[in-house]
């Protein structure tokens, strides 16, 4: 009589590891959140460590001074690249809003109106990106290096060579004071980048548009076909980084007090670092909101213990650059270990016959 | 007696203590107020500066040979005299000149708890909230080399930007036998004495009525754009005679586009400039002088004044005077400046002499 | 390795070459439409102010273009594959300043020997890029970004405050760039011949071939049984060697060095390449339209400091440009595809 079929018993060979188990029931991004917020904590400690100064209410206002803006601009660029794209015009469009700030009150534009007209600005920016990427079907690669020359361009020839820095103290105060009631320890942009990241992270994690940006960024066509509106949505996200960005750039010329071309060359490297820092991939389709702030932590919270230790300030770009390729060997670790796995095993193993795999199967044909 | 009426009792004690202590303090005080030879005037100042004070010298970013050479020890610059007056001293700052990378540098700087902060700054305003409120705590404030004049106590100027600018123009005008049409390469629109100076040379010109500039063109202290805009300068003005160039990027710049049979002894190049860099031009004839001063001695002066800012022996206002040690006494002048002393000029008689 | 590199094309069928002269025909006329608007360019430019058309300044508008075109060969070869190169300009930074710094180290040193330093500069970390892309599966943009900021940093800590001086460099290094032959500089001769060669090993050998596959459709070139790992690595490979060669042109050509050598190149590299046809996406562009754009983008900024417009106009101009390759690309490559799918209709195929 033949054994009946044992449905409890296991299949032969090794079963699934406690690891896998963990991984099979833990969301992947979950966990990178997980790791990054670690990595904080750990920069927390390693800051307060080497200085005394770290975690005072002063240091934490000038670590929110210093990267407000950049803060900020990270998050519509978190939405863009998981929608898929990208949007390196963001520092441009901070430089343009910040000359036209200044070119606009130089011959005595009443404020409200110059924030109307950033406004509008911004948004026609983003438009213009949106526009090329989802309507002509252009790379949003090559669109936003052509938008990023362009805008700086433009900021350029707003300015020239001047500066205007006689701006009402109202409003350069805000790179002098903190929010009232806060112990001097936070600032009016990370106030706002606070604000502002709960209500992305409602749009990306709790709403309708949400899962449509992860639907398009991990397979634009599926989406497409699953009645998504793709093209609308991404213009609506460039306009909105287009805005963002802008009303950014108003806030940096208030923090420096000075309009200027070249504000903000450059920083459309460290906004796309922080992103993917934050554990967000930069094929789309895959991050988090909370994984960003986080991002923006680890990224300004290293380089603001590096300055206030005796840390040579030389070679903070080589802790930026690292941090940013360790965070991306991160991600792929798990893939490293598996193909290591693969590759180590087929070293050891036995030769196998028929037999062997009959046996193990427990007679069962 | 109880405990109230025994502290009741100390008090006029402890009042008399202190009253002698003021009054030997202020007699020693006015012994050295009275007028000074060259001795007494150096060992009162010296007595009386804090040691071991915290003080940060900023230059407008790292990486800047100028500023390497203002700053360090080996040169004798800030950070030599800060050692020889038993300070903590070190040298800050970003790697772009621009004030984004250098404010988040003097906030840390403030936090790390200096006593003094010794800048030269990349913008005449936007650093100005940060070193107002570091003012406010008490934290001495001097700049040398590039002004922000309306939020610090003392500027230390290499020359006066007056002698900066007619020196430049006299320069050129030497070689040019006061006849020709010049132009200016500058570094970047808002530095603030690339702009004082060029007022300046506009003013000297005036002296010269052959001569006319034609042109102001900026560089951006970068090596490409300087190259280009000199280029450019070259085509455009074709009856162009000589070029001034106020910054050590421009000019070396400069000298290479013109480093060829077509320019050399045509067209004369002078400007601000490091001995070393112009070695090889001064040595084939593309440049024939050049002023600068000793970036050194600015950065060892600007050490002494803020030392005796932070110790409470100069307010910064005009009038006042202080020794800084081997370069001798300073008075203070107008819009609370010192100057160094007058430009130092460079020809191939004596540039060998120099190693920076 | 050699062997499948220097290997060239098998005979093509009569549909194939059919299909492949149309393609042809189209870049040709893309790259001829660059030609068009450079002549345009010089020639409105040159009605307004003269001297523009000098010796002189031709000279000196090839001479600068030099550069960008030699580094505008590397990074097509990379970006046709479906990559990026961003850390080029640090690359060329750190070879300018290293390579000069032999001069004055050990005197005496053959110039040759130099060139060599910089060549292996940059092979060393176009390897290390490489690596990283291929093995590592790591997305060139990101691995390029973060070689842009550590090479950067690392050159920085070398140079620290230093600087190489002109006094240090051989006259026959500085001459260099300065040498003519018939009032054209020898240097833009030998570029020329670089770029011809890039070009013709892209087009005629099959692994310059592939490496267009790779970028127009990764997934079947890898069916295809192509080695991606392998060409990728040589085409960062070549394309940081040929950032550090011309690093030590830059110090030749500038005389003094210090550790912001070729800050931002990459952007205007980019844009250069982006210009001259050369799809961001892979798959598609000639080294020959790249080389092209960086004339022209050196011949737009020459012509506005030789006009005396402030030169603040060039960036916007750039930016321009570079929107309307991309569009004019986008309808080029639109058109040419529908035609040749009606043609493979037609043949049946």
């Amino acid at each position: 009589m033949a054994p009946d079929v044992d449905l409890a018993a296991r299949p032969p060979g090794p079963g699934p590891s406690g690891l896998e188990l963990v991984r099979a029931r833990v969301p992947w991004a979950f966990r990178w959140e997980a790791g990054l917020a670690l990595i904080v904590v750990i920069i927390g400690i390693i800051g307060t460590v080497s200085s005394p100064d770290f975690l005072t209410s002063s240091n934490l206002f000038n670590l929110g001074l210093s990267n407000g803006e950049i803060a900020i601009m990270a998050l519509p660029m978190t939405l863009i690249i998981i929608s898929g794209e990208i949007d390196l015009s963001v520092s441009s469009t901070l430089g343009m809003a910040s000359c036209l700030l200044g070119f606009l009150w130089a011959r005595h534009w009443p404020m409200i109106a110059i924030f109307v007209v950033i406004a509008v600005v911004g948004l026609a920016a983003g438009a213009l990106n949106g526009l090329l990427v989802t309507r002509l079907g252009l790379p949003s690669l090559a669109v936003t290096i052509g938008t990023l020359t362009l805008y700086a361009g433009i900021a350029l020839i707003l300015l020239g060579p001047n500066t205007v820095s006689n701006f009402p103290s109202a409003y350069t105060n805000l790179g002098v004071n903190a929010v009232p009631g806060t112990g001097g320890a936070i600032t009016y942009s990370t106030l706002i980048f606070a604000a502002l990241a709960v209500i992305f992270g409602v749009v990306l994690h709790a709403t309708p548009v949400g899962r449509s940006i992860f639907a398009m960024g991990a397979s634009p066509e599926a989406a497409l076909f699953a009645g998504i509106r793709v093209k609308r949505i991404k213009t609506v996200l460039f306009m909105v980084s287009g805005l963002v960005c802008a009303f950014a750039g108003v806030l940096y010329t208030f923090r420096l007090s000075t309009s200027v071309s070249d504000n903000g060359v450059g920083l459309e490297l460290d906004v796309v670092a922080i992103v993917l820092v934050g554990g967000i991939s930069i094929f789309g389709g895959q991050g988090s909101v909370p994984g960003v702030v986080l991002g923006v932590l680890a990224f300004a919270g290293i380089q603001n213990a590096l300055l206030l230790t005796n840390f040579n300030q030389e070679a903070s770009g080589v802790v930026a650059g690292g941090l940013l390729l360790l965070s991306v060997f991160g991600r792929n670790a798990a893939s490293y270990a598996s193909r290591l796995r693969a590759w180590v095993p087929a070293l050891r193993r036995p030769t196998e016959g028929p037999a062997d795999g009959q046996a193990a199967a427990g007679g069962q044909p | 007696m109880n405990l109230r009426q025994r502290a009741w009792l100390t008090l006029p004690l402890v009042a008399s203590v202190l009253l002698a202590a003021c009054s030997s303090s202020s007699s020693s005080s006015s012994s050295s107020s009275s007028p000074p030879s060259s001795s007494s005037a150096s060992s009162s100042s010296s007595g009386g500066l804090k040691t071991g004070l915290k003080v940060f010298v900023i230059p407008k970013n790292l990486g800047n040979s100028y500023f390497t050479t203002a700053d360090s020890v080996n040169s004798g610059g800030a950070l030599a005299a800060l050692q020889a007056l038993g300070e903590t001293g070190a040298e800050t700052s970003g790697t772009a000149d621009t004030p984004a990378s250098q404010l988040p540098v003097i906030q840390a700087d403030i936090s790390k708890g200096a006593n003094a902060l010794v800048i030269s700054a990349t913008d005449p305003t936007a650093l100005c909230p940060t070193l107002e409120s570091a003012m406010k705590k008490g934290i001495a404030v001097v700049t040398y080399d590039s002004d922000a004049p309306t939020c610090r106590s003392l500027f230390i100027n290499q020359a006066s930007s007056q002698a900066i600018g007619a020196i430049e123009v006299d320069l050129l005008a030497k070689q040019l036998h006061d006849t020709g049409e010049i132009a200016i390469v500058s570094a970047s629109a808002d530095d603030t004495n690339q702009n004082a100076w060029i007022g300046y040379m506009k003013q000297e010109l005036a002296k010269y009525p052959n001569m006319k500039l034609v042109s102001t063109v900026y560089g951006n202290d970068d090596t490409a754009t300087s190259t280009q805009v000199t280029q450019g300068l070259l085509e455009q003005f074709p009856n162009l005679k000589g070029i001034i160039s106020p910054t050590t990027v421009g000019i070396a710049a400069a000298a290479a586009v013109l480093d060829t049979p077509k320019y050399r002894g045509k067209i004369a190049l002078t400007g601000l400039a490091t001995p070393d860099e112009m070695k090889k031009y001064v040595a084939d004839g593309t440049v024939v002088s050049f002023a600068l001063w000793d970036p050194a001695n600015l950065g060892y002066l600007a050490a002494y004044a803020a030392v005796e800012l932070a110790s409470g022996k100069i307010t910064g206002a005009s009038g006042q005077t202080f020794t800084a040690g081997k370069l001798g006494s300073f008075t203070i002048g107008a819009d609370n400046t010192v100057l160094l002393g007058p430009p130092y000029v460079f020809n191939s008689s004596n540039i060998n002499n120099f190693n920076f | 390795m050699t062997a499948t590199l220097l290997r060239r094309e098998p005979p093509e069928t009569p549909a194939e070459t059919s299909s492949r002269r149309l393609t042809e025909r189209v870049f040709r006329i893309r790259e001829s439409g660059i030609v068009v608007v450079l002549a345009l360019f010089v020639a409105v430019t040159t009605g307004v102010q003269h001297r523009f058309l000098s010796d002189s300044n031709i000279q000196f508008v090839l001479v600068n273009t030099t550069i960008y075109a030699l580094l505008a060969l590397g990074e097509t070869m990379v970006v046709v594959s479906r990559n990026v190169d961003l850390s080029v300009g640090s690359v060329l930074g750190m070879s300018a300043y290293l390579s000069a710094n032999l001069f004055g180290e050990h005197h005496g040193i053959p110039i040759p020997v130099v060139f060599l330093a910089g060549l292996g500069i940059g092979l060393g970390w176009g390897l290390v890029n490489g690596l990283v892309v291929a093995a590592g599966r790591v997305p060139s943009l990101v691995v390029t970004l973060a070689s842009l900021y550590i090479i950067r940093g690392v050159d920085i800590l070398i140079v620290g405050g230093g600087m190489v001086t002109a006094n240090t460099l051989p006259g026959s290094f500085t001459g260099i760039p300065k040498a003519t032959v018939v009032g054209i500089p020898d240097l833009a001769i030998v570029v020329a011949v670089v770029i011809a060669a890039g070009a013709y090993y892209l087009r005629t050998y099959r692994s310059g071939r592939e490496l267009y596959a790779i970028g127009s459709n990764p997934e079947a070139a890898r069916l295809a049984g192509i080695p991606i790992g392998k060409r990728v690595l040589f085409a960062f490979a070549v394309s940081g060697a040929i950032a550090g060669v011309a690093g030590v042109l830059w110090a030749a050509q500038y005389g003094t060095v210090d550790s912001t050598a070729g800050t931002s190149y990459e952007l205007t590299v980019i844009t250069a390449v982006v210009v001259g046809g050369v799809a961001i996406f892979g798959g598609s562009g000639s080294v020959v339209g790249a080389a092209l754009g960086a004339l022209l983008l050196s011949t737009i900024n020459s012509a506005l400091y030789v006009l005396g417009i402030s030169d603040f106009w060039d960036q916007a101009i750039f930016g321009f440009l570079l929107l309307l390759a991309i569009t004019i690309d986008r309808i080029i490559s639109v058109r040419l595809t529908a035609a040749l799918r009606l043609r493979s209709t037609h043949r049946g195929t």
